[in-house]
């Protein structure tokens, strides 16, 4: 069986979280805060474990016959010169933000230029992907709503029949999302309760 | 807040849980459930099986939310698909890896695969590298995986979590590898990035079901009993104010 001791531990916090939020007495409340304080510490100590393995895991790249990658060279550099100074200067050091900033912007900057080269060729091969219907009304209306939503139809000259339209048209991708989300949330709902329950237990070995 | 709310609230969470607990039973009375035919997932275990013949990897990336955030219930599914599919193919050449964009979601995947090595009794076989943060910010989570999908002859890739656009990165280097895509979000954002960029994206709440399809426990398949009846709920309730609206009385 798998641990019950974090098992009860999850359900009593969870409860105690969830009742706190519906019913919110002083006394809850007080309990809730305590709960969250120690739950963003114990992110930031993940974080930190996760960041370290990510360390070993180049390092290990470094020195593996099999899957050897000479770019976790740069990354293991990298990582140490930013480590190093971080912990000398500071953080917030006004000489290390641009240093760190004029590395990482630009990278970023030339990865979302990537992605919207990626975007195009996707919208090309679409109908390669998902030869349907609905990979045309997919297409269509990313044009259509583009193209409303932007408001080129929108003159002083524009009959009020059109806006109307126009109106209603805006509406519908609203709409749409929210149908989207509704069912997400149902989802999100029961995957909580299943947690509070003790039916899943992703924390428990 | 008003005072109802809560209260209304809190016997929606108990007539749920009533009702997971009650179709969680097994049926004596009841007829048996089946579950519709979805193509992503029967081509999901066509190339699993494939995958761990082939000697190739699999690739479950779960997102860069952060499990205290509201969006980590696609996560946790992403988690409960990936116990399921250590699980089957812990004892391929190439075991399975899985990425992620937050440390407490890291720790918790490697969690989930020592579990299942546990439970096949292969916890010698377990590598905690095979649960990697790739990245902290969007974009750096997304361009740590780009490597992966390159080099490390991963044939299925399957992302459940919570993305951005930049998700498409990796959809774009997985087509150029020839690799078999399934994708689910709970962002609209990434949903219709993943609809153009992979083959089989799931859309909405399918999302959930991911775990019932693979068969982890009566739970999961219960849970999709309860959200269909809540479905129907909602869209009594949205008809009911509508027409009451229409006819001003609400």
């Amino acid at each position: 069986m798998r641990s019950p001791v974090a098992t009860a531990i999850a359900i009593g916090v969870g409860l105690i979280v969830l009742l706190s939020y519906l019913f919110p007495l002083p006394v809850l409340a007080s309990i809730r805060m305590l709960f969250l304080d120690w739950a963003i510490i114990l992110a930031a100590v993940a974080g930190l474990v996760a960041i370290l393995n990510l360390f070993s895991v180049h390092w290990r790249k470094i020195g593996s016959p099999r899957e050897r990658d000479y770019y976790s060279l740069f990354f293991i550099l990298g990582f140490i010169f930013t480590a190093i100074l971080g912990l000398l200067l500071g953080p917030t050091d006004e000489r290390i933000r641009p240093l760190i900033t004029s590395v990482q912007l630009p990278v970023e900057a030339s990865l979302v230029g990537l992605l919207t080269i990626t975007f195009v060729v996707s919208a090309v091969r679409l109908f390669a992907l998902h030869r349907s219907w609905i990979s045309g009304l997919f297409l269509a209306s990313t044009i259509v709503f583009l193209l409303v939503g932007s408001g080129i139809f929108l003159t002083n000259d524009t009959s009020p029949v059109i806006k109307e339209v126009l109106t209603i048209l805006n509406i519908l991708p609203g709409a749409g999302a929210r149908g989207i989300l509704l069912g997400i949330a149902l989802g999100s709902l029961l995957t909580g309760l299943r947690i509070l329950l003790g039916m899943d237990r992703p924390y428990s070995e | 807040m008003s005072t109802i709310l809560p209260i209304v609230a809190f016997v929606i969470i108990l007539v749920c849980a009533g009702l997971l607990f009650f179709l969680t039973l097994p049926p004596k009375r009841r007829p048996r459930w089946g579950l519709r035919p979805i193509t992503a997932f029967s081509e999901l275990i066509r190339s699993l099986g494939l995958s761990v013949e082939e000697g190739t990897r699999l690739h479950l990336t779960l997102g860069h939310t952060g499990i205290t955030q509201p969006t980590s219930a696609s996560a946790l599914i992403g988690l409960q698909a990936l116990e399921r599919i250590t699980a089957v193919s812990s004892i391929s050449d190439r075991p399975p890896l899985a990425t992620s964009g937050e440390g407490s979601l890291t720790l918790l995947s490697q969690s989930t695969q020592r579990a299942a090595y546990r439970l096949n009794n292969a916890l010698d076989l377990y590598d905690p590298q095979r649960g990697r943060l790739t990245g902290v910010t969007p974009l750096s989570y997304a361009a740590g995986m780009l490597p992966i999908a390159h080099d490390e002859n991963v044939s299925v890739h399957l992302m459940i979590g919570h993305y951005g656009p930049e998700i498409g990165l990796l959809c774009e280097a997985a087509v150029r590898n020839n690799a078999f895509t399934l994708a689910a979000s709970d962002s609209l954002s990434a949903q219709a990035v993943l609809f153009a960029t992979t083959k089989q994206p799931l859309i909405g709440e399918e999302l959930f079901a991911i775990p019932a399809y693979l068969q982890t426990s009566p739970a999961h398949v219960a849970s999709l009993r309860v959200q269909d009846l809540l479905r129907w709920g909602v869209i009594l309730a949205l008809v009911l104010s509508a027409v009451l609206g229409v006819f001003g009385w609400l």
